[in-house]
Parts: structure tokens; sequence; C-alpha cells
């Protein structure tokens, strides 16, 4: 395997509704108000390796979105710690820490709440470079031109506002802007989920271009499986909080593992899968605020036993570059 | 027209506008757009946004609001025309012989009412003889049939108690109350995970089955018209540009469009490899492109085709609006 770009090991992230005043007074009092603690995060440890494309896929609530945030240098975790190019963030000094912030950037979901609506295109995307000294002002508009034309825009918009793009083209500007200050790792969080089809297509593509020309490497987090099938090498699937499996993205698809990739692959509509009979997993996706004890999947899983109800499955290797957190798999 | 089976279709829209009177201008958000939906039928509603697939939807019920109007083509349900109905008659097919759910739910409930409440309510506004205990007994048994555990508690809870999945059940229970012999589906799964969409569309599969209601589900995910649909219509620029059997349309695509979108489909192509592009951009619905309104898209367009097509049955049961259509995939299909 090729060296690593960016490893996560034994991230948390915990978020804590904190009590009032009100509320402190009434825990003093006896009431049994305690403090609400959400688990977004929990000990999640996975390697992205340079010049590939790791999937992160999960349902709402599964952390995510959290996870991305903390690798993008966004959220602090709780516990545990980032590591790029083989120095933990937090070891760096400010200005080396700067640098690694640079090269990883960001693309959000929702194209219309990801860029200030009262700036010009040419300052959306020029802002960050000429601050970051890595463009002169004078030099700054041609850099902007030069950069939209990459993402496939045309330079003669570049006065203009958002709001005067479509959702496509404006998911467009999100890529120019995080391509502007010459990232190295691209985190794209939901990046195409709220485009139509054909511009989804439009979109991927030029992904998967930018890829192969400016050597990036992504952490593509979507809820799509196809999508992420059609683009990542590997993938990382993630249940309320925690990494259930992760795998080579052919064997994935081929032969999923654990019983919630299982019955997430089932679920996937396909085109040609016609006229099928729907067997949907039971259950709903429990609460981040109260997740069940032992492996968070077993009230839902078919297969759970005794076991799966008090002990949290390990997160191990099954076969080389492939691990899976489940206790079915110590049966064998 | 089609033709007319042995036994009447549930619904069958014929050459269906709505139009929008904007200070723009007029959009023709719906311009001629026909098809039939049978009994028990499931037909998918497919588009891009802006392709006027919600329109038609809210079109058929009477939804349509100001500057919005249905301005021709007739709406045919169990045979009577539902375009220019008084509203008082339009009121009592709503919700009683069709109904509608909602890609949000929380458009359909009233977040201050307890669900006991809306759906006795949604009981009597047609039934207003019923007694008050057969009408919840109806409401639970509605709850359970969409797959709602304890039924009984569940009823006395508000909405917001409620997770997104099983708000969109209460709503399909209530659209499913009195029985209807046409429900209208606008992307209901679309805001939902994939697990929680499964379970919809199990319950949306199974109540076809079992009771021959008809569904019209309007979605842009064509992967989920795949598992459901009988039949698709695919819409573009407020036209049915091709529709026809599911498996014929989706494995032999004629408009070069439909080709388009199949093509730009992740799963449907090799992991990896270049997704098609239909290049450019969905028009304005204020300015449409004279002629057809994929032209400047396609990679088929010549002069023709500035006239407008009209639609063509190139093999039975296949409708397609196009000039120059792909036919040597339809002779395939037909064989």
């Amino acid at each position: 395997m090729s060296e690593t770009m960016l490893e996560v090991r034994n991230l948390t992230k915990n978020f804590v509704k904190s009590l009032d005043l009100a509320e402190r007074l009434a825990q003093k009092l006896g009431s049994n108000i305690r403090e609400e603690v959400v688990h977004a995060v929990d000990d999640v440890s996975m390697a992205v390796p340079k010049g590939s494309v790791v999937g992160l896929v999960g349902e709402s609530g599964c952390g995510k979105s959290t996870l991305g945030r903390m690798v993008a240098g966004i959220l602090t975790p709780t516990a545990g710690e980032v590591v790029y190019k083989g120095k933990p963030t937090g070891a760096m000094s400010p200005a080396e820490r700067k640098q690694a912030t640079l090269q990883i950037q960001m693309i959000f979901q929702d194209p219309f709440a990801s860029l200030n609506p009262r700036m010009r295109v040419k300052d959306i995307i020029g802002e960050a470079p000429v601050l970051h000294g890595m463009v002169a002002a004078a030099d700054a508009d041609d850099y902007v031109s030069e950069t939209m034309r990459r993402v496939g825009l045309d330079p003669d918009y570049r006065r203009r506002y958002p709001h005067q793009f479509s959702g496509g083209q404006r998911q467009r500007i999100g890529i120019a802007r995080a391509l502007a200050v010459k990232p190295e790792f691209l985190v794209c969080d939901e990046a195409i989920a709220a485009l139509d089809v054909s511009i989804q297509a439009q979109v991927i593509n030029l992904f998967m271009d930018l890829r192969a020309e400016l050597d990036l490497t992504y952490l593509f987090i979507s809820h799509d499986l196809s999508v992420v099938e059609h683009i990542s090498d590997r993938v990382v699937i993630m249940y309320l909080g925690r990494v259930v499996e992760t795998a080579a993205t052919e064997e994935l698809f081929h032969a999923p593992n654990h019983p919630y990739t299982q019955a997430l692959l089932n679920e996937v509509p396909r085109l040609d899968a016609r006229g099928r009979d729907y067997k949907p997993v039971e259950g709903e996706i429990p609460s981040p605020l109260d997740p069940p004890p032992g492996c968070h999947f077993h009230p839902r899983c078919p297969h759970a036993t005794e076991r799966c109800r008090v002990e949290v499955p390990k997160l191990r290797e099954i076969v080389p570059g492939r691990t899976s957190a489940c206790h079915l798999n110590d049966g064998t | 027209m089609t033709a007319q089976g042995p036994s009447s279709p549930t619904l069958e829209v014929r050459d269906l506008k709505t139009h929008f009177f904007t200070k723009a201008g007029v959009a023709k958000a719906v311009d001629g757009v026909s098809f039939t939906v049978g009994r028990g039928e499931v037909m998918g509603l497919v588009g891009e946004s802006g392709s006027g697939k919600s329109v038609t939807g809210f079109s058929i019920i009477g939804l349509v609001d100001p500057p919005g109007r249905v301005v021709g083509g007739e709406v045919l349900f169990q045979g009577k025309n539902l375009v220019g109905l008084d509203p008082a008659a339009m009121r009592k097919l709503r919700g009683n012989r069709i109904a509608m759910i909602f890609q949000d739910p929380m458009m359909t409930l009233n977040p201050v009412l307890r669900v006991d409440t809306q759906m006795v309510e949604t009981i009597h506004a047609h039934h207003p003889d019923m007694p008050m205990a057969d009408a919840l007994a109806r409401a639970r048994d509605a709850l359970g049939e969409v797959g709602i555990p304890s039924p009984d508690e569940r009823l006395k809870s508000y909405p917001h108690q409620f997770s997104g999945g099983m708000r969109q059940r209460v709503a399909i229970a209530i659209a499913l109350l009195n029985k209807p012999d046409l429900i209208i589906a606008d992307e209901p799964t679309t805001a939902l995970d994939v697990t929680i969409q499964g379970q919809i569309l199990y319950q949306a599969q199974k109540l076809c089955r079992e009771t021959g209601t008809s569904l019209i589900w309007i979605t842009h995910d064509l992967a989920v018209i795949a598992g459901l649909a009988d039949h698709i219509c695919v819409m573009y620029g407020g036209r049915v540009v091709e529709q026809g059997p599911i498996d014929d349309v989706l494995d032999h695509p004629v408009h070069p469009y439909t080709r388009g979108l199949l093509g730009s489909v992740p799963g449907h192509n090799k992991r990896g490899s270049k997704l098609y592009q239909i290049p450019g951009m969905a028009p304005s619905l204020l300015h449409m492109p004279e002629g057809c309104a994929f032209s400047p898209r396609c990679p088929r367009a010549d002069a023709a085709c500035a006239v407008a097509p009209m639609i063509a049955e190139p093999v039975p049961d296949r409708q397609v609006r196009c000039q120059h259509p792909h036919l040597e995939e339809a002779e395939g299909a037909g064989a």
C-alpha cells in the first residue's frame, strides 16, 4: 500500500448540552436532570492513502460529517488525533499547522448556504490565496480566471454574485474556492447530494478529472452508495458514531461482511433491480443521545446474540486490508 | 390516444397543460402531458427539477395555486373529468378517492394537533356519520398497516414526537384512511435514509398489490422507480418525452434525454469510468427553446428539431416525443 496521507487515531467527539442555571439548581435539589452528551464520533480510527478516494458512508446521525469536519480542522476533537502526513496536528508548530490546514480543504453539501451571498465570485475564490500570500493581489484576477476555467466555469462571470448561478455552477464555485489554495486533500461532505442527476454526473466527473490532474486525495462523505461505489477506492461504513466495516470498494460491494453493511447494500435502489420485493431492515436508527449498549446495531440485527447486547465488538482485521466490527466473525 | 383496455384505467391524463402566469412571462410548467394509470398499477414519474413532474401531480388533484392555472386538457379519474370540476365536488374526491403524499410530511401534518385528532378529522370529512369509536379504530388500523409499532399509543402522540421516517408513515396512513383508488406520492422518500426508504417502499408496494390502489410515484431517482414501478414517464421541460413499461424504457431507452439520464447514473456504469454528461443545463421554464425543449443539449439535434415533435408510438405501449429517436433500441425491446 502506498504512503498514508491522513490518518485519524481513536478520534472521539462528544457534544455536551450543558445545564443552565435553573437546571443546575434543580439538579442540586435532587431532580434527575443530567447533562446530555451526544457521542457523535466514538473512537474512530482510519487511514486515507495518498492519491486515493476513501468513501465514508452512513445514514443520518452516524457522525460522518462530524468526522469530516474534524479532519478538516473545523471542529476540535474531544479525544484522539488527526495525523496528517505522519505528524499529529496537535504536535505541529503553528506554521506547520497553518500549512496543513490550508492543504486540507472542504467542500460542503449545500451550494446555497456555503457561499457568502454578498461577495462576488472573484472574491469568494480569490480572497484566500491572496490572504495567504500565494498570489499577489495584482495577479489575483488571472489566478481566479484560471481556477474558474479548471472547474468548468466561464471566467467572464467572475464579477457575478452566487445567486446568479444555478445549483451545479454554485457547487463548482465551492470547488474552485477549495482548489484556489492548492490543497492536497479534499473533504467532500455530501458534495453532490443536492444536485440533479445530470448535474451530479458533471460534478462527479469533475472530481475524477481533478484527482488525475492535481494528484488530489479525497475523503468522500456520502449517504449515496452508488456514488461512493463509483468514485471510491476504499469504503468506510459508519453506524452511530462507530466504524463498522472498512474494505476496498470492490470487496465490500461484492461480499459485505457486517450485517449493517449487508442491510444497507440490500436497501440501495438499483437500476437493474426491477419489480423487486423489498425486505427492509426492521427498526429505526437509534438516537445518538441514548445509543443501545454493546453493538449499536444489535436491536436491528437479525443475527444478534446475547453477547452483542453486552459487549462492544472491536473493529478487527478479518482478511488483510479489510476490517469489520462484528462478533460473528469470531466464530470462524 | 391510448386504446381503452377491457377495464377502464383509474386515471387518464390527456394533453394536460398547466401554465403559471407570472410577471416575467408565462411559465409552461406542464405543457401537454398524457398518460394512463391502470388499477393497482405503479406509475413512476421521473424528471429533474423544473421538469414539471410535481406540478403534474398537483394538477391532477386540483391543488395548483394562482398564478398557476390548468389551461387545457383533461384529467379523467374513473372516467370523470376533474378539470373544471367545482371545488365542492373536488373536495369530496380529494383525501377520499384520491390522496397525496408530500416530500415533507410536516406539510401534511398539523404540528399542534395529536395524530388521532388529525386522522379522525380526515375520516369525518368524508364520512360525517361514522361513530367516533369506529373512526379511531380505523385510524389505528391504518397506522398498523404502514408498520408503526404499538399504534394505540402512537395515536395519542404529536407529530414532533415521531422520527422523520415514522412521520412519513403517518402521512401515508392518513392518505390510506379512506381507502383511495389513487395515491399521488411526490418524492416521499427523498428526505429519508436508505434503510428507512426501503421500509417505506416496502409498504407502498404491499399496498398496491393487496388493495389494488393505483400509485403515481414522482421522483428524480431512477433507481427507486426501477424497483417499484410498472410504467415510467420521463419528463423534460413540461412534457413527457418518453413513456412505457419500466423494463423496456430502462433497458432500451429511445429518447436521447432518457439515454443521457441513464448514462449519468453512477450505479449503471463501470466503477471509476467517466459518467456520461448531458451537456448544458435544464432550460428555464420562462425561456423554453422553440420546438423540442431538449434540442440545445441533444447530440442528435438538427434543423428538424425546431418543430416540436409529436408523440409517436414506435412500438405498442411505448411513446416518445422526438424527431430522431433511437428506434433500433425499441425494436430490440420488441424482439
